[in-house]
């Protein structure tokens, strides 16, 4: 059933796939700043090495953000539904909080960007 | 009635029934892959395609060409997704499945029996399909992210399919 060439191919194919999950694990990396963003367009960039608080003005009020620890989310927020608050701390490049009533968002950026989302 | 001096009487062939026969039975394969749940979109065990490596052991690449090209359509028809989003995904792969087992023929059938062809085909079958998608459908690069999975999940059914094709022309060519 099995012929030497077709090892040959599965030993390729598998040596392909481990390649492939590996470059996968790597994608979803670290984060090295904050990227703020006002109405989507970026206001600031802040670096996620240095523990402080950035706030933001939009429609509906103040919106802080806390960066401490490598980790970033936001503090405070006047949105309605406090989303963005609730979702607590990002750590991995490509998370991101948007608070959408006041039209603030924050994203971390790494090196490489890895996915927000997948769709069908 | 009397016959128009222009009829022409089309005469299958013994290939041509064939052919039909094969492709009648991937249809109905193909039934039994869209009834399987499948845990990821897109992972599908691809039954159907074992009809195809049959046709192309037993009657010619250009035998399997057919019965995958009648497979996709019947199935459309059947599944009513025939020029839907889905119809052209599986188009799409079943046909850069089809250009590679075209190339596959330059292996050597000493070494390389039928289980490489369906693993080939099955990459080539995803990567087919994942083009098609990263172009028309969502075109974004993070849907490659997508590729690892799927292609494990190729890697599986691709043995899979293999096997069970390759019983068939074993018991095929013992009568």
């Amino acid at each position: 059933m099995f012929k030497a060439g077709d090892y040959l191919v599965l030993l390729a194919l598998c040596a392909l796939l481990l390649a492939a999950f590996l470059q996968l694990g790597r994608r979803a990396g670290e984060a090295d700043s904050v990227i703020v963003r006002q109405n989507g367009t970026e206001t600031i960039r802040l670096p996620l090495r240095l523990n402080r608080r950035h706030v933001a003005r939009g429609p509906l009020g103040l919106t802080e953000i806390e960066i401490h620890n490598g980790q970033a989310r936001i503090r405070r927020d006047p949105s309605p539904r406090q989303y963005c608050v609730q979702q607590g701390w990002l750590r991995h490049s490509g998370d991101i909080a948007v608070c959408l009533p006041n039209r603030v968002s924050i994203e971390l950026a790494g090196t490489r960007q890895a996915h927000d989302s997948l769709a069908y | 009635m009397t016959r128009s001096p222009t009829e022409r009487t089309l005469q299958a062939s013994a290939d041509d029934h064939r052919i039909a026969s094969l492709a009648a039975l991937a249809i109905a394969l193909g039934m039994v892959d869209a009834a399987i749940p499948s845990p990821l979109p897109g992972v599908k065990p691809g039954l159907a395609n074992i009809m195809t490596l049959f046709a192309l052991h037993t009657l010619g690449w250009r035998a399997a060409v057919w019965v995958t090209l009648l497979r996709v359509v019947g199935a459309g028809l059947l599944l009513g997704s025939l020029f839907t989003p889905g119809f052209w995904l599986s188009l799409g792969g079943a046909l850069a499945s089809l250009l590679l087992l075209g190339a596959c023929r330059a292996l050597p059938a000493r070494h390389f029996s039928l289980v490489s062809h369906s693993l080939l085909a099955a990459q080539a079958h995803l990567l087919g399909q994942l083009l098609l998608v990263r172009l028309f459908l969502i075109p974004y690069d993070n849907i490659l992210l997508l590729f690892p999975p799927l292609a494990l999940a190729a890697l599986l059914s691709g043995i899979a399919n293999g096997l069970i094709a390759s019983h068939l022309v074993q018991a095929h060519d013992k009568d």
